[in-house]
């Protein structure tokens, strides 16, 4: 807590040029001689930090501190659909455990349903100390207002240190609501955390589209509230169980809405990339849609997953749902194989977690090949014809 | 009827690098733009006001004085009216803090039926804003709407898209939307708009105009969440690089994948 402080008598128009450039956001004015910092600063402190000396100063201010001994326990919500508990739950559950180990606390997971008991049974097994169950006809399907007043109710009950929830599509509405009934703070599609003794979370994250990455923590607000992308962690191995079912009574809850579902319209099915073991993921460098004949037959051979980046979503080539990245899917296969894809931040967000990385692109200085395992040097028109060839003598 | 928009402006590109070395953000341009995602959002608040009669559509931003451009741009396409609410004490806002000053600057504004806010922005990228501001005006929201099925006199039927599926899903007013890409064609700022509303006055609203005036609740001190630090993504040191002529490159490839026993 603080705020950005001038030294005015220092700042020249070469010094505030010097800060208006290395400010990310614009913050700086510079008028009648006049440095001021408008309402754009984010407080980054990267003038404090990096800018000349001198001049912009951070001045803290005390605020009253929360007990963080008060606050204890990292709790997962467990997000299911139809009864079917989506499998981000029990990636959070591993990372939970995990975090727990440093700062001895338990570790929770939360279902809300109607008749969900074997959602409850199946959290166990990965090896947790409480599932706490809220069950009522009301929330059969998923209810924004009605499951906040859930989750409101979990924390005053149990005032834990930190909620995880999944970076669902359902999660990423769900958890916004959360934070600001509970006056905390939340951070987006975590992809890494770690925590400190004192059990503050350190919540890292991409922003501008995934072109940097923050370090974001909550110093003095609990819960501590984030979401993590599906595929982000790995699942724990399911144990033997120890922990308990601590069904909730409901009927305190208000239940109370004027959203009401009328219909829902399943897509036509496609295989998900999300679970696919091995994948060719092909980029701009396909000057039509029928150069794409081109990875046939590897695509056989390895019996691979077809996925591309967003501009071919964008041309119509291919299901939205083939595409890879911050906006699209984030997969983990044991190999993909890149195919002319420049590597935009957005799209390595997606798959940099692939256990075998081959990357194939004409341009060196692309960025996909710094995190490649291999990094093929070579024009996709040469290549992938010649390794039709190469694949045609090895069938023979 | 009474729409509110939420539009922000946003750097024109995302293509921003961290220098690792000085830990600076270097950016292509300090070029801004309105949000993608808040054009779709306008265009269906025009695209309702073409369908029922008397809509107003009141545009709104929190930023500096220098966002006042989304509002212009929001105006010459077809809003109504625009307020800007900014000053110094909102910097360093998170999330929480950004939606609570927007539902205060809501609650100024006072008449509304449905507010319309983007999914998610380019560069916070957070896409946390609506829900946040539904919840402080304790109103429902909507997430992902691509359709407006049918208007009611007291709701709106809507359809939302996920992963694998769609939902049409009825809401009463006062109800908030985010809005996703759907098939809204975001229209250009008109010339013919743009010489009606070049006069109109884009109204500024501070922290002393709201109705909470605790300084506490915005900015950085009502922000929860702080930005510690921010770097640039990490890169593989042990990459091994594959050049040659094009049948060498190639029996790599083949070689790698014969060792991994793909082949
Ligand atoms: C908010 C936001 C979210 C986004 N989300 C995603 C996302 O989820 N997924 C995604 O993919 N993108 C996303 N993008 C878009 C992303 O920024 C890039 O524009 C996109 O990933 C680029 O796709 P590409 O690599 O196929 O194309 P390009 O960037 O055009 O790259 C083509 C590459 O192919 C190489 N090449 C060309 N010809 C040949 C050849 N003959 N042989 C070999 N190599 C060749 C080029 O050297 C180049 O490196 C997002 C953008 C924004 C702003
Ligand atoms: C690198 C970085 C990382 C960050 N990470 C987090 C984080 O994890 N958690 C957190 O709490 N804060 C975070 N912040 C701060 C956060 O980005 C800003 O507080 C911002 O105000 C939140 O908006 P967004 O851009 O994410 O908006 P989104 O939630 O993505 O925006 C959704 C919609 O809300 C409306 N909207 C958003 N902002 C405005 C506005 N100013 N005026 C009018 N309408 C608006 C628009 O309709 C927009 O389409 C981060 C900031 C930076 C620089």
């Amino acid at each position: 807590m603080g705020y950005i402080k001038i030294n005015q008598k220092k700042v020249t128009q070469d010094l505030a040029d010097e800060l208006q450039d290395i400010c990310p956001f614009n913050a700086f004015d510079y008028v009648d001689q006049y440095l001021s910092i408008n309402a754009a600063c984010k407080v980054c402190k990267i003038c404090v930090n990096k800018g000349p000396e001198g001049i912009c100063e951070f001045i803290e201010e005390t605020q009253v501190q929360i007990n963080k001994k008060d606050y204890k326990g990292i709790a997962v919500y467990i997000e299911q659909k139809d009864n079917q508990a989506h499998k981000v739950g029990w990636e959070l559950i591993g990372k939970a455990k995990e975090l727990a180990l440093k700062t001895e606390e338990p570790v929770y997971a939360i279902v809300i349903g109607n008749d969900v008991m074997k959602i409850a049974e199946e959290a166990l097994n990965y090896g947790i100390d409480k599932v706490f169950v809220y069950q009522n006809k009301a929330y059969r399907n998923f209810n924004v207002e009605n499951y906040t007043n859930v989750i409101e109710a979990f924390y005053r009950k149990y005032k834990v240190n930190i909620i995880l929830v999944g970076g669902t599509m359902l999660g990423r509405s769900f958890a916004p609501r959360i934070a600001a009934r509970l006056r905390t703070g939340l951070t987006a599609d975590c992809t890494k955390l770690d925590i400190k003794e004192n059990g503050d979370l350190l919540q890292i994250r991409p922003a501008f589209g995934g072109n940097i990455m923050a370090k974001i923590h909550t110093p003095n607000n609990r819960p501590q509230l984030a979401t993590i992308r599906y595929k982000m962690f790995d699942a724990p191995p399911k144990i033997k169980r120890f922990g308990e079912i601590v069904e909730e009574p409901t009927d305190d809850i208000i239940i109370k809405t004027t959203i009401e579902l009328l219909d829902t319209i399943h897509q036509p099915k496609v295989k998900d990339i999300n679970d696919a073991e091995i994948i060719i993921a092909v980029g701009r460098a396909f000057k039509k849609q029928s150069d794409l004949d081109l990875i046939k037959p590897l695509q056989k051979r390895l019996n691979a997953e077809i996925a591309c980046t967003r501009p071919l979503i964008e041309n119509g080539w291919f299901d939205p749902r083939k595409q890879i990245g911050l906006s699209g899917r984030t997969v983990k296969p044991k190999l993909i194989i890149n195919l002319g894809i420049s590597g935009a931040v957005q799209y390595i967000e997606g798959m940099k977690e692939s256990e075998l990385i081959i990357t194939v692109n004409h341009d060196s200085s692309n960025k996909l090949f710094d995190i490649s395992h291999y990094a093929i040097h070579g024009d996709i028109y040469d290549i992938l014809p010649e390794l039709n060839k190469q694949l045609e003598v090895l069938e023979q | 009827m009474n729409i509110i928009t939420c539009i922000k402006q946003v750097p024109a590109s995302s293509n921003v690098k961290v220098d690792s070395n000085t830990g600076v953000l270097i950016r292509e341009s300090n070029n801004v733009k309105m949000n993608p995602y808040d054009l779709y959002g306008l265009e269906t608040a025009f695209q309702i006001k073409e369908m029922k009669e008397s809509v107003d559509i009141h545009a709104v931003t929190m930023g500096p004085p220098s966002a006042k451009q989304v509002l212009e741009e929001a105006l010459y396409m077809g809003a109504d009216e625009a307020t800007l609410v900014s000053d110094r004490r909102f910097a360093g806002a998170d999330v929480l803090a950004t939606s609570y000053t927007l539902s205060q600057l809501i609650d100024h504004i006072s008449n509304y039926d449905m507010i319309i806010c983007g999914k998610q922005t380019t560069d916070g990228d957070t896409a946390q804003v609506g829900p946040e501001i539904a919840e402080f005006l304790n109103i429902p929201h909507v997430p992902y709407v691509v359709d407006i099925i049918e208007i009611n006199r007291d709701g709106i039927v809507v359809k939302s898209t996920y992963d694998t599926y769609d939902e049409i899903v009825s809401v009463k007013f006062p109800c908030l939307l985010t809005l996703d890409k759907g098939s809204q064609v975001p229209r250009l700022p008109s010339y013919k708009r743009k010489q009606i509303m070049k006069t109109h006055q884009i109204e500024t609203i501070t922290l002393d105009d709201l109705d909470d005036q605790n300084p506490n609740h915005y900015g950085l001190n009502g922000s929860p969440t702080q930005v510690e630090e921010i770097f640039p993504p990490d890169k593989r040191s042990d990459s091994i690089q594959i050049k040659g002529s094009n049948k060498e490159v190639t029996k790599e490839i083949m070689d790698i994948l014969a060792k991994n026993r793909y082949l």
